[in-house]
This record gives structure tokens, sequence and C-alpha cells, in this order.
């Protein structure tokens, strides 16, 4: 379903060439359960951007459901996002001003659904992250581990094929971390690919799959 | 994204900063409240004006001796022409012209009224009993001037208010001499309180035949002719009517100026338009430095939300949705400053109305409409360039909070 061939992000800072990522080939299969590692600065992020179409690579190619993405337009990107992607960040990203099931809605909103047809998919998402009981809490009105779930519940609420977490449990404890990671793994067992990027060896070492990245290479590929 | 969630999402935003939007709302508003209240004063004025003029009494043309030069004029052709003096027996002929209703010729100068031991300076209007049909004077008490032949020095006359109270206190006037200068007259009658009335104040002024003013004054020269025409339709017809009559008389020679009053009310009319267009563009600036405004708060609005542009390009937001999104914000802010600029200022509007009914305090309804479209229009257009720099924000920096 995920195909990059040698895959390259170069950054220019000041008249030096950073290569975040270089020459990365990778393959990734629909279900999968991916875990990504590596020390500080080896290009995880970035990878994950590009995987989320949020960037775009400075040579090779990405495939997404065999189709080529280097040729996309700004709408047709947003689009794929729109429909496949799903994302889960560090820092949770709720809009402060909405209460849970406004922000969980956000993307079909921009996708242009009409309220009525909003409804039931919001209250299913609430109810797969448990969290029916605080639907219209605000995310200051919410714990850590809440407004991720929240968060959560928003990235899957379109129905996406992925779900791309850069350190989800970065700001938790390790008890809601823990109940974060479960939460995604249950989500994959009932068929969403799930690649998440971690430090925690104890989190990463869950995956089916562990990829270990060095200096923009993979270095370890353990099925 | 649908229109509805589009402005539910920026109204969102506008009443989640209370202050901001406030601010906003104040500027908007002083910048509509400005062009109504300074349009509304220049109607005003317009309106005072048109209202002075009707007082002067309908179909008004007004005769007065000497040409008024215009441009265009050969400097030679009035070398050696002596200006001739309008004549009663000019006035007279006037009503020859079909068109002309009624005449009063006029003679106007000062001099001191005396009764008993109690005088004044005041005004001595010459004219006839026609004078007050033009002007539509009516009387407190007597009767207007005698009709009598316009060269007929009857002594008689009518008084003001103010001249009855100050010179016979509680006494009748009717009947009484009235001393002016060296000569006197009786009192026939004391002119009502005529409200506004430009030229003459009535309330201070002796009114005498014609006839009278010529022995008084020691002149044969008339101020002013003053006519009525038929109706509105005519008094064009009166006005080239008199000219010939006039030039006739005068052995050729244009000598006069001849003013309608319709002429006159439109030149006022049009100053005043000029006037309160102006003004309205004077204050429309304001609306400018509000827009301006509104692109300040809008460009602080953008980047304190960089995370969420983010966001929503993540979930799927395109460029052209994260445009959508500022400008319907920078647009609402404008219209709620609109609506509240136009509210207060109607307020304002019904009070002076309440505090001075007798004059017209009103705002043209183009000022209101334009107003607010120049505010809209501001608002937006002063909305695109923040909202581009919205969309032009980069979702992995926001999201990464490395935001320079
Ligand atoms: N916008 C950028 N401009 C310049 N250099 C960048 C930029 N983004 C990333 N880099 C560089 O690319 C490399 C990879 O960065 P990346 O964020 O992918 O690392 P990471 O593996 O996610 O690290 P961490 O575990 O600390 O999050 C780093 O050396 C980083 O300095
Ligand atoms: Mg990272």
């Amino acid at each position: 379903m995920i195909k990059l061939e040698g895959l390259c992000r170069d950054f220019q800072v000041g008249d030096q060439v950073v290569h975040a990522l270089d020459h990365l080939d990778l393959v990734i299969r629909q279900r999968e359960y991916v875990s990504i590692m590596g020390p500080s600065g080896s290009g995880k992020s970035t990878l994950l951007n590009i995987l989320g179409l949020l960037d775009s690579p400075s040579a090779g190619n990405y495939w997404l459901d065999d189709i080529s993405t280097a040729s996309m337009q700004d709408d047709e990107l947003a689009s794929v996002r729109q429909k496949k992607i799903g994302f889960v960040f560090q820092s949770f990203h709720l809009v402060p001003r909405m209460n849970a099931v406004e922000n969980i809605e956000l993307p079909m909103v921009l996708a242009g659904l009409l309220p009525a047809d909003r409804r039931d998919k919001v209250a299913a998402a609430l109810e797969r992250v448990g969290l029916t009981n605080r639907a219209d809490h605000r995310p200051d009105q919410l714990s850590g581990g809440e407004r991720q779930r929240v968060a959560i519940a928003r990235a899957i609420v379109m129905q996406p094929m992925i779900l791309l977490a850069d350190e989800p449990t970065g700001n938790l404890d390790r008890q809601s971390g823990e109940e974060i990671v479960d939460l995604m793994e249950n989500l994959n067992n009932q068929g969403l690919t799930l690649i998440v990027v971690t430090h925690d060896p104890a989190i990463g070492n869950r995956a089916q799959r562990k990829v270990r990245i060095e200096d923009g290479r993979i270095k370890i590929d353990i099925q | 994204m649908r229109f509805f969630d589009c402005n539910r999402i920026a109204f969102g935003a506008v009443i989640r900063y209370p202050l901001r939007t406030g601010m906003m709302l104040l500027a908007t508003s002083i910048g509509v409240g400005a062009v109504l209240m300074l349009t509304a004063l220049g109607e005003s004025a317009r309106g005072y004006v048109g209202q002075a003029f009707q007082t002067l009494g309908t179909n008004i043309v007004i005769v007065m001796p000497g040409r008024t030069e215009t441009a265009g004029t050969a400097p030679g052709a009035m070398v050696g022409t002596t200006e001739r003096d309008l004549t009663l027996d000019d006035a007279r002929a006037l009503l020859r012209s079909p068109a002309i209703r009624y005449i009063a010729p006029v003679i106007v100068g000062s001099a001191t009224v005396s009764q008993g031991n109690l005088e004044r300076e005041t005004t001595i209007l010459g004219s006839t009993t026609d004078f007050a049909t033009i002007r539509q004077w009516t009387m407190a008490q007597g009767e207007f001037l005698p009709n009598v032949d316009l060269d007929r020095a009857s002594p008689v006359c009518v008084i003001g208010n103010v001249i009855r109270t100050e010179l016979f206190g509680d006494e009748p006037p009717i009947g009484k001499w009235l001393r002016i200068g060296t000569r006197r007259c009786r009192v026939t009658g004391v002119l009502a309180d005529q409200g506004t009335s430009i030229m003459i104040d009535v309330n201070e002024v002796v009114i005498v035949p014609v006839g009278y003013t010529q022995m008084l004054f020691d002149v044969s020269g008339l101020f002013r002719i003053i006519a009525q025409a038929t109706d509105r339709e005519s008094m064009d017809r009166a006005r080239l009517d008199i000219i010939r009559i006039i030039k006739t008389r005068h052995y050729g020679e244009e000598d006069i100026t001849v003013i309608t009053q319709d002429a006159v009310l439109q030149t006022f009319d049009g100053i005043f338009d000029t006037l309160t267009r102006a003004l309205a563009g004077i204050a429309a600036i304001s609306l400018i430095v509000a827009g301006v405004l509104i692109m300040n708060v809008m460009l602080v609005a953008v980047s304190q939300r960089t995370r969420e542009v983010g966001l929503l390009k993540a979930l799927g937001a395109t460029h052209r949705q994260i445009v959508a999104l500022f400008l319907t914000e920078a647009a609402f802010l404008a219209v709620l400053g609109g609506i509240t600029g136009l509210g207060f200022s109607y307020l304002v509007i019904i009070g002076v109305r309440g505090l001075y009914p007798e004059y017209i305090f009103m705002p043209p309804a183009w000022a209101a409409v334009g107003a607010f479209t120049v505010a809209l229009v501001c608002g937006i257009f002063f909305g695109i360039w923040p909202a581009r720099k919205a969309a032009a924000i980069d979702p992995i920096m926001a999201l990464a909070g490395r935001q320079a």
C-alpha cells in the first residue's frame, strides 16, 4: 500500500545541506503495525510528514495505493489526506475553543458533510475511544490522555486506511500512554494500518514490525 | 466545507476573542457613525436653507437694478452706460406679462422710529399690499398696507411684534401715531411672528407704502421688485418677459439682474449636495483606517493560530478553505462593526431629533448603504492578505511548534 523508493529529503541550512532522509526504501502493507525508532535527528518525523503528504521528497518516489504522489497538487493532496490518512501528534493539537465533538467533526466539516450525517459518526468515534461522556468538554477540561483520545477519534472519524502517530505518548504518563497504545492497537486489529514513531523501546517493541532509522537510512527492519 | 460551517467556525473565532472583537467593532462603528453624522449635518443644512427659501413665497422672481457681470462680456460693452434706476412705472409695467400674478416693489432703509418718549433704530421697508400676499404673511392685529396706487404716499404703517412691545408696551397700537424720522404715520396692523425668514427680521421691521419711503429717504429708484409668477411652469416665461419689458423701457439697455427662486435654490442645493458628498468622503477615510486595523488584527490572529492552521491542513483543508475561513472572520468583524455603527448612529440621530425637532437631522439613505458597503468591502479587502498568509503557513513547522 505504501511504497518508498530511493526517498531523499534535503534541507538547506545556510550553505550546508542536511540529508534528513537519504535514499530510503520502504514498503508497508495494509493492516501492518510498524514502529519507527532511532536517535534524535535521524529523520523519523521527516519520514512521517512525507508519508502523511504534509511534506514532499527532494528525490525518489512515494506511491500510495499504487498512485504516485509526485504530481499531486494542493487540492488533491488535501483530499487524499482527508480520506486516507489520520494524524496523531505528540502535543494533541486540539482547537482550544471547540469541545470534543466539534474537534472530532472538523475533518468532516472540511469534507463538506452535513450535520445530520456527522452526528452518528462522531458518536461512533467517541464510543471507540471511550469518551462518550466527555462529548461537550473543551480541551482544557480534559486530561492529557483524554485529549489524545479525542485526537485519535478525530483521526479515525473519516475512516482512513493509515494512522500516523508521531510520539503519541510523549506528553503522557506511562499509565495513560499505555492506554493510548492499547487503543491504537485495538484499531489496528480492526484493520487500520498503524505507523508509530517513538523513543520508548517498551512501546516500539510492541509492534509486529520494528524499523530503526539512523542518519536518514533504514538500519534495522524486523518483521 | 459548507457555507454555514465556514460561518460557524469563523463566528466561533470572533466571539472567542471579545476584547479584539470589541475594539474592531468600535473602530468600524466610529467610521460608519462619522459618515452618517456628517452627511446628516450636510442634509440638515440643505434642508434648513431650502425651508428658509420657502418663506420667500412660491414661484418668486426677483428683479434687481444693475447688471451682475457674467464672464464673456466684452470689456468695452459696458463703457459709457449709466445704470438706470428701477422705477415704480417699471414695476407697474411688469404686470402686463400674463406670466406674472403679483408684483411688489421694495425700498429698504433704516431710520429712527419713536412713540412718546420711546425710540429705536430699525429697518424700514417700503412696499405694497401684495408684498404680504406674496410672502404669505399673516397679521397679529389689524390690517396690512391698504391696496392703493403705487405712488400714493399714505402715512400708514405696519409694525413687527418686537417694535410693538418696545414702543407701545401693553397699549393697543392700532390707530396710534408712530414717528419715523421727522414724519408720522398711523399704525394699521401688527405682523404675526412668521418663524424663520430670510432677508428681513419680521419682528423688528416697520412697513410703510413704497411711495412713503421714496419721500422718507428721498429716493426714486427701487431696491428690488419682487414678482410672483402665476405658476411654476411660467417662471421662466416671467423671467424673460421681465427682461424684455424692462429692456424696452430702458431704451434697449439690459441693465437689470433677474433671479428666480428655483435657480437660487438649485444652486444652494448643488452646493450642499457637493458638501455632503465631500463630508461623506472624508468620513469614509476613517472606514479605511478601520480596514487597516482589521488587517492588523487579522495578522495577529493568523500568527496566534498558526498551530490551528497547521492542524486544519493536516486534516485535509485546502488552501482555499483556509483563505475562506479567515476572510469570513474579517467579514464578520466588518459586518458586525457596520451594524453596530448604524445602530448607534440612528440612536444618536433619534436623540438629536428629539432635542431639536425643528431641524431635519437625518442622513440620506445612500450614506447608510454606502457606509455599510465601504465597511464591508474594506474589511474583506484588508482581510485578503492575512488570509493568504494563513493559507501559506507550512503545516510541518506549525505542528512542530517551530514557527520563527
Ligand atoms: N525545516 C527544517 N529545516 C532544516 N533542517 C531540518 C528541518 N526539519 C528537519 N530538519 C533536520 O532534519 C533532520 C531530521 O529531523 P527530524 O525532525 O525528522 O528528526 P527526528 O528523527 O524526528 O528527531 P526527534 O526524535 O528529535 O524528533 C534533523 O537533522 C533536523 O535538524
Ligand atoms: Mg521527531
